[in-house]
């Protein structure tokens, strides 16, 4: 077994007190299931591209697929801080997995519960949490992806049906999904459909040749001449608003995603460089090891601080997409520098995928482009600042 | 079916043991600590009991009140009560003192089968289960990694070097469990969020004198730094020489 047997959190300022209690043993949990069920796996699902679809029934019963829903729709009603500690320790693991939990939880479950009808809730939302079905989320096209309200893809009513044309790409889980949220465009604006596995016209070719998210499927929607009827349309959510609603949630757990990637990197190049020799000591004992550590440590205990306080301001009620687009902003790029520090620090070693800061560093180099850019965050911070719009 | 899990919390295993100042115990300062490893499937063990024959699992643990971490995650698997037998110098108690007032409290509580861990992983003595047994006047089946549990009784099997061996023993009993017997399930976040609504009984310890006293706790002397006798085949003849004449091992 790899370094991450012996994975300790970095918690330079003590925050754990910050946490209660259920908190923490949801968070140890699933850190437990991660170190024992998933990291034994990550290297070969990597290399191969496939994602271990043998873990989505113990991913169910641990009960981490829209854990935030309430127990009636099957869910484990938790709070928001308790779901960002879910999505820290998944992506402890590997982006991909959270990406995993990430769309079926808050890009899946979530639109269903917040604008579907309540038959649409009955039959989806136990069937999700328990894993029995999977789904994704089909906003982004092949042209529109920071621009989501260019969309192509088409909704046409036809009596009591809609028909649905056009194409998604980027497509998390796609593929081995049971049911597809797609965004398309009506004629009263953008309006969201569950669109079943089998539905004539309706095909999720995988997309190949990744060199980030290889644990992870991608795939293209592909839609044509779709018919659906007016019952697989989410009711209560018109408009951009609605699937922007969805990333907003789905922003937070990275937020949170971040810092678990970061963990993992950090933790790893903490104990490498204490047990390398060169020289007759210690890599870590040497004066530029010990800056890289030192500054990425206060790094990454100043994304902690972030992640904390906007689950705080969620369950509160207080949080705005803005407070998200800091701090998805911030802990990923966060991430990303400290993964490609960290691969330096490991020297050849970091290049294997027989440590985790390489897997880490490529799959980062995804996560800080999707669920908004690094820089489209970036002028959302500065239009909450200024109440000027920098990006059209 | 009445069944209990007696469980204890030990130090975790990065913990480093220091001697304490009095030369008789260890310094506990900054020790972080865990369920022992073979009480965790004591308490899989019990929830399969009662998944198979129905009942009540209580967790049942002495130590201090702060011991309510470790139970917890017991409710979060599916245990229904947890009790702790509080004394805050629990460390310090022998075995015998600790079993007679678990054994005290179990008698309160009634059980068809207690099962515990074969040993605590900190202090080694596996004397804990064989002495509740003998205390409650129960059939006791140590280190078990096979079970088939009826109403009335079970069959048990133990393993040692020496071979396998099967038992049939009568309710009530204690068994302690050995690794092998079962994989520790996880506590599944809806567990978490029921286990909020359960309670956890803290009542003081039985007061129970040691019989036996520390006299005095060592460290193991520090190991001697290894020699390089040579590098590659040709520092083989020194080698087996060492071997034969210095640690006479061949």
């Amino acid at each position: 077994m790899g370094s991450y047997a012996n994975f300790r959190q970095l918690d330079y300022f003590q925050l754990d007190d910050q946490f209660s209690e259920d908190e923490l043993m949801v968070r140890d949990t699933v850190r437990s299931w991660v170190t024992e069920r998933y990291l034994p796996l990550a290297m070969e699902h990597f290399e191969n591209g496939t994602f271990p679809m043998e873990l989505v029934p113990e991913l169910a019963e641990l009960g981490v697929f829209g854990p935030t829903t309430p127990t009636e729709y099957g869910g484990a009603g938790l709070n928001s801080v308790a779901y960002g500690l879910i999505c820290q320790e998944l992506e402890r693991g590997d982006s991909g997995l959270r990406s995993f939990v990430s769309v079926q939880g808050s890009l899946v479950m979530y639109p269903i519960f917040a604008y579907g009808s309540e038959e649409q809730k009955r039959r989806w939302l136990p069937l999700l949490a328990s894993g029995k079905a999977i789904g994704c989320f089909g906003l982004t096209e092949p042209d529109f992806g920071s621009n989501p309200g260019g969309m192509l893809t088409t909704a046409v009513k036809k009596g009591d049906e809609w028909v649905l044309n056009g194409r998604k790409m980027w497509i998390t889980n796609g593929t081995v999904s049971d049911v597809a949220v797609v965004w398309a465009r009506a004629a009263d604006g953008v309006r969201g459909f569950l669109v079943e596995k089998g539905a004539p016209g309706f095909s999720a070719p995988e997309q190949k040749h990744k060199f980030s998210l290889r644990a992870s499927i991608t795939s293209e929607l592909v839609l044509q001449d779709v018919v659906v009827k007016d019952s697989a349309r989410l009711p209560n959510g018109n408009g951009l608003k609605a699937p922007l609603g969805c990333l907003t949630q789905a922003r937070y757990g990275i937020a949170w995603g971040g810092l678990g990637a970061a963990y993992a990197c950090f933790d790893e190049a903490l104990q490498y460089t204490k047990a390398r020799i060169v020289f007759d000591k210690p890599v870590a004992a040497y004066q530029i090891p010990q800056k890289k550590l030192a500054d990425m440590a206060t790094q990454i205990t100043m994304g902690q601080m972030l992640a904390l306080r906007l689950g705080r301001l969620k369950d509160s009620g207080k949080m705005t997409p803005s407070h998200v687009s800091m701090a998805k902003r911030n802990n990923v790029a966060m991430a990303l520098d400290v993964s490609r520090v960290c691969r330096d620090m490991l020297g050849a070693n970091g290049i294997s995928l027989e440590y985790q800061v390489g897997r880490h560093l490529c799959n980062l180099e995804s996560v800080i482009t999707y669920e908004g850019t690094h820089d489209i965050h970036t002028l959302a911070v500065g239009q909450e600042l200024t109440g000027i719009a920098a990006f059209r | 079916m009445k069944i209990i899990a007696c469980v204890k919390r030990v130090p975790t295993t990065e913990v480093q043991a220091k001697v304490a100042a009095d030369g008789k115990s260890i310094d506990t300062t900054g020790f972080e600590y865990m369920l022992s490893f073979y009480d965790d499937l004591a308490v899989e063990e019990a929830l399969k009991a009662k998944e198979k024959h129905g009942g009540e699992v209580t967790v049942l643990t002495l130590g201090p009140s702060d011991a309510s971490k470790e139970l917890r995650e017991a409710l979060a698997k599916g245990a229904d009560k947890a009790v702790i037998l509080v004394d805050p110098s629990w460390h310090t108690r022998d075995a015998r003192s600790t079993a007679k007032a678990l054994a005290a409290k179990i008698k309160e509580l009634g059980a068809d089968v207690v099962f515990t861990g074969r040993v605590a992983t900190d202090r080694d003595q596996s004397s804990v289960g064989p002495m509740l047994a003998a205390y409650l006047g129960m059939s006791c089946v140590t280190d078990v990694v096979k079970l088939e549990l009826a109403a009335n009784g079970g069959n048990a099997q133990r393993e040692s070097e020496a071979g396998v061996e099967t038992l049939s023993f009568p309710l009530p009993a204690v068994i302690t469990c050995d690794k092998g017997l079962n994989e520790p399930r996880y506590a599944g976040l809806k567990g978490i969020m029921a286990a909020k609504k359960k309670t956890i009984e803290e009542v003081p310890a039985q007061d129970v004198p040691n019989a036996s006293q520390v006299l005095a706790v060592e460290l193991p002397p520090a190991r001697k730094e290894g020699r390089i006798v040579g590098e590659g085949a040709a520092a083989v003849p020194a080698l087996i020489a060492a071997l034969k004449n210095e640690a006479k091992v061949l």
